[in-house]
């Protein structure tokens, strides 16, 4: 395996376990009707539930239990038709009730996994042991203040689905795709938004390291990190710190670690000698979460097409490479618009162009995918036109900037330019004719041996017909012209 | 003005409906009355005004022939329920001052149904305790009075609740009851108190004490109040995922069906040691006046009875001490600053709960503990399927259980106190209802040779209160029970 890292001492292999948070779409919390909307004035999204006065109760918002169990069937994972809520108790400035409302024992979904495609296409199935609901904390903020925090109550309450993995990432690069791939198929789900940035998911990574095939290493856990870049940034320190430190004659200690972004390091949070008892018993306000089969079936037949699908659909029925297929599958948007632009076109084609040049466009402009200037049919159209001879390569990629530019369709840029290529074979003859005669010496270099020069006339006559010309016919003409005579 | 005191609830209906009186003179009558007794120390807010304006209201609604079924009945209030802009603090400093922007389901049911809010009352910090004794604001007292003169306990936890009732200073009350918090009280004041099924009642915006035991109910001079004040009382929920759905019974209509017929259970694990033998004759004259009346009484076992107190003092406490987290100084009530969050919670907690609330917030936090878990708050719950299931074969042959309701009369105030084992004793016959989730009614049977009240309870099915009310109609009614306490609003003493 590649994914071994080399120390002082010998190969070190790592042991990567992924507890990613994911907040639940949903309009309400998870036990109140408070708005669970992001980017309110503080504490404008409280209610008294989630300020926990006195003699207030929670009340399960059903729609996250089905989205906590659409998720648990996008992973092919076990749906719980009982679970248990319960709370988990630790004081803290911004967790009013002094407990977590969590499943610990009996969570909605158990045991599922989650296939994840590496750049050379090659792929790996990665265990979940778990998903479970709990509410989110608040926000406190120690900068506002010389001597006071400031509490923001606002996430207070709001859903999160814990998912844990088995520890079976082999590396950082492993982990990404994990948690790129588990992104990809809450956002085919509408189970949560994936925002990164907003904290919408967010992962603590669980890293040891030990001797190939030896026995489990201990682990550390670093927290809350909020991008693909920290999660394999911190993996990469974790990794190097641990194999320097047993190097060295150390030991690793069992502990929650924080990652610095601006210093890519992490450090100790706390050790597991200070930590929190919790004290987990089942909420006795809330009685055992309840499903029916029927529920689950009918949420399990409303599902959408899921990325893995349509991959293999993309590979088997399109020919797609593993490559191109992953890229457009990883977001369903894209997947849609590639079904719709490839409808009737050559679909290796499509791909080539969606995944090279439009992302390409797209990235250099700065456009997001929903702001995409070019529609679905306007890409078919231009590779069609390719396809049929109408345009060249070299043309299509003019036309596809002027379609990307002015978001008109690939036919009527063409004809509004008079771009179509020229295939009438005594038209291309006259042009040949005219290079001919004007570089007399170099044909008659050619014709010594310097078949080199071959491509020389071809660029030629492409000039001269305004790169309109058919390359295929011009090669053809080119070279009984010049063989043959 | 004293003849308004003398009408029971069902009576002042009545006389309200025939406008004999009015709403005005009966909330006032009892506004006089509890002034007349402040040092019972039974109520920790008095809402005169706001009682006042309700009435004038229940007047007009009366007029115009648009009277609910409490109409103009003055009630007092346990203060662990929330009441909309009134102070509402379980009794506890941690809470002093504090005045909620919200009105606790059973609260708003009552003042829908015509209920007049007279005020708070009295009752143990949190509802832990079982004399009134650990209210921040000092002890409630019982109304009654023994030979030597001497100031006894009403009991707990709602002992303003039933030294009110008893004394006249309200005619009806709330309670709650998590190990006999209503029951108890009721028997040490010689009034009928009722624990409804678990999730009868709603528990929103009460003050929560152990979530899984909780349950409102209500405090009146007779069986028919009670079960008019309970009609008004229940509802289902949306807000209290534990609320029940089931149909409430036609319970005014049950006090008068009599017993002919039923069959009466009496377990013969609710003896102890140190029970009072008086406690047993009453029992036994229970059992003959209900046989008197044409019910069968059968023998029956419930066998992990003795196991039902240390279940509950895991049980209770362990709920307790998650439940008060939220008394943290951050948000409401108390705070006491210190230099970190740490120490704010510490400074806060020592000086906002008493000592009683203490020990089970520390009890609680242990039982839970990595390592205590399997060995007490899991064994605890085991026990409690097994008291569950005593009930449940038991109801398989009978239809209701008659026991003592405690095993001795009131005993003054300060006793106890100091002696948190033998307090946990009151509640040994109580306590394995609420394990249960089963209802109780708790009817004055008969006074102690020192003239002391004692209670009989009955104890019934899940949300089959009406036998209940059936059963102790005939208790009441054979009982005769018309002796008054020493101290009561228009009393003689």
């Amino acid at each position: 395996m590649s994914d071994l890292v080399t120390g002082c001492t010998g190969d070190w292999e790592v042991v990567i376990g992924l507890e990613v948070h994911a907040q639940v779409s949903s309009n309400a919390k998870l036990f109140s009707g408070a708005s669970a909307s992001f980017g309110s004035a503080p504490n404008e999204n409280v209610s008294l539930v989630d300020a926990a006065m006195p003699g207030m109760l929670p009340v399960i918002n059903r729609e996250c239990v089905y989205q906590a169990i659409r998720t648990g069937l996008g992973l092919k994972a076990q749906i719980n038709l009982t679970s248990v809520f319960d709370r988990k108790n630790y004081f803290y400035a911004d967790l009013p009730q002094g407990y977590q409302i969590s499943q610990f024992k009996h969570p909605i979904v158990g045991e599922g996994s989650l296939r994840i495609v590496m750049a050379d296409g090659s792929t790996r199935d990665i265990g979940i042991e778990r998903l479970h609901l709990e509410q989110d904390a608040g926000k406190s903020m120690h900068d506002q203040h010389p001597t006071k925090s400031y509490i923001d109550l606002n996430r207070t309450g709001v859903a999160l689905m814990e998912i844990v993995s088995r520890p079976d990432m082999r590396s950082a690069a492993e982990a990404a795709a994990y948690v790129r791939k588990l992104r990809s198929i809450l956002r085919y789900l509408g189970t949560c938004d994936g925002n990164m940035e907003e904290g919408s998911l967010r992962a603590d990574v669980n890293v040891s390291v030990r001797r190939p095939g030896g026995p489990l290493g201990t682990r550390t856990e670093t927290k809350n990190l909020n991008s693909l870049r920290f999660i394999q940034a911190a993996i990469d320190y974790e990794v190097a710190r641990q194999i320097e430190i047993i190097e060295d004659g150390g030991t690793i200690d069992q502990e929650t670690r924080l990652f610095d972004t601006a210093t890519g390091a992490t450090r100790t949070m706390r050790s597991k000698e200070d930590a929190h008892d919790y004290r987990y018993f089942p909420d006795p306000d809330l009685l055992p979460m309840i499903v029916t089969q029927v529920e689950v079936d009918a949420l399990a037949s409303a599902l959408p097409e899921l990325p893995d699908d349509i991959r293999d659909r993309l590979m088997g029925k399109y020919g797609l490479s593993a490559y191109d297929a992953s890229v457009i599958t990883e977001e369903r948007d894209t997947a849609r618009y590639y079904e719709a632009a490839s409808d009737g076109r050559d679909r290796k084609l499509v791909a080539n162009w969606m995944t090279v040049e439009l992302f390409g466009a797209l990235n250099k402009s700065g456009n997001t995918f929903e702001n995409c200037p070019i529609s679905p049919e306007n890409l078919g159209e231009l590779v069609g036109l390719i396809s049929d001879g109408t345009i060249s390569g070299r043309i299509a990629k003019d036309v596809f900037a002027d379609m990307f530019e002015t978001g008109k369709g690939a036919a009527a840029i063409v004809d509004e330019k008079g771009l179509k290529q020229v295939s009438d074979s005594g038209a291309i003859e006259t042009l040949i004719d005219q290079v001919l005669a004007a570089n007399q010496e170099k044909v008659d270099d050619y014709r010594g041996g310097k078949d080199k020069l071959f491509g020389f006339f071809v660029g030629q006559v492409m000039k001269e017909s305004g790169g309109q010309a058919n390359p295929g016919m011009v090669n053809q003409i080119l070279r009984s012209k010049l063989d043959g005579a | 003005m004293n003849g308004l005191l003398e009408l029971n609830a069902v009576a002042a209906r009545d006389a309200l409906d025939k406008k004999a009186i009015s709403a005005v003179e009966l909330t006032t009558a009892y506004l006089g009355a509890a002034e007349a007794t402040a040092g019972l120390n039974n109520y920790v807010a008095l809402t005169a005004d706001h009682a006042l304006a309700l009435a004038a209201e229940s007047d007009k609604r009366i007029a115009s022939g648009a009277a609910g079924l409490l109409e103009g009945l003055p009630i007092g209030v346990k203060d662990l329920f929330c009441t909309k802009g009134i102070s509402s603090t379980a009794c506890s400093n941690i809470l002093r001052g504090f005045v909620p922007p919200y009105e606790s389901t059973v609260t708003a049911n009552l003042w829908a149904a015509g209920g007049i809010m007279l005020g708070k009352l009295n009752c143990d910090e949190f509802a832990m305790g079982s004399g009134n004794e650990t209210s921040a604001f000092g002890p409630a007292i019982n109304p009654w009075q023994g030979k030597d003169k001497v100031d006894l306990v009403p009991g707990g936890s709602s002992g303003g609740s039933a030294s009110a009732v008893a004394a006249r200073s309200a005619l009806m009350a709330t309670g709650t009851d998590t190990g006999g918090s209503i029951r108890q009280p009721a028997a040490f004041c010689g009034v009928v108190g009722l624990k409804p099924t678990y999730g009868r009642c709603s528990r929103w915006g009460i003050v929560a004490f152990a979530s899984s035991l909780d349950q409102a109910g209500p405090f009146t001079r007779t069986v028919a109040d009670n079960a008019l004040m309970m009609t008004a009382m229940a509802s289902h929920d949306a807000k209290d995922s534990t609320s029940t759905q089931a149909p409430l019974q036609d319970l005014i209509g049950a006090v008068g069906d009599g017993v002919k017929g039923m069959k009466i259970g009496v377990p013969k694990e609710y003896v102890i040691d140190g029970m009072d033998s008086e406690v047993v004759t009453l029992w036994e004259q229970g059992q003959a006046w209900l046989r008197d009346a044409g019910a069968e009484l059968i023998d029956v076992s419930l066998p992990h009875t003795k196991y039902a107190l240390p279940a509950y003092y895991i049980i209770a406490p362990a709920e307790a001490s998650s439940n008060l987290a939220r008394y943290d100084g951050v948000r409401y009530g108390m705070r006491v600053d210190a230099e970190t969050l740490d120490g704010m919670y510490e400074a806060t907690r020592a000086a906002g709960f008493g000592e009683e609330v203490q020990r089970r917030i520390m009890i609680g936090t242990y039982v839970l503990s990595a390592g205590y878990y399997d060995a007490y708050y899991l064994k605890a719950q085991k026990v409690r399927r097994l008291i569950k299931g005593d009930f449940d074969a038991a109801f398989q042959i009978v239809d209701a259980l008659l026991t003592p309701a405690t095993p001795s009369a009131a005993f003054p105030v300060g006793r106890k106190i100091d002696d948190p084992v033998t307090n946990f004793l009151n509640d040994v016959f109580t306590v394995p209802a609420n394990l249960a989730g089963l209802p109780g009614i708790a009817v004055p049977g008969g006074v102690t040779s020192d003239g002391l009240p004692l209670g009989l309870q009955v104890l019934g099915r899940p949300f089959d209160e009406a036998t209940l009310y059936r059963v102790a109609g005939v208790l009441e009614q054979a009982a005769g029970f018309t002796t008054t306490p020493a101290r009561m609003a228009g009393g003689a003493a």
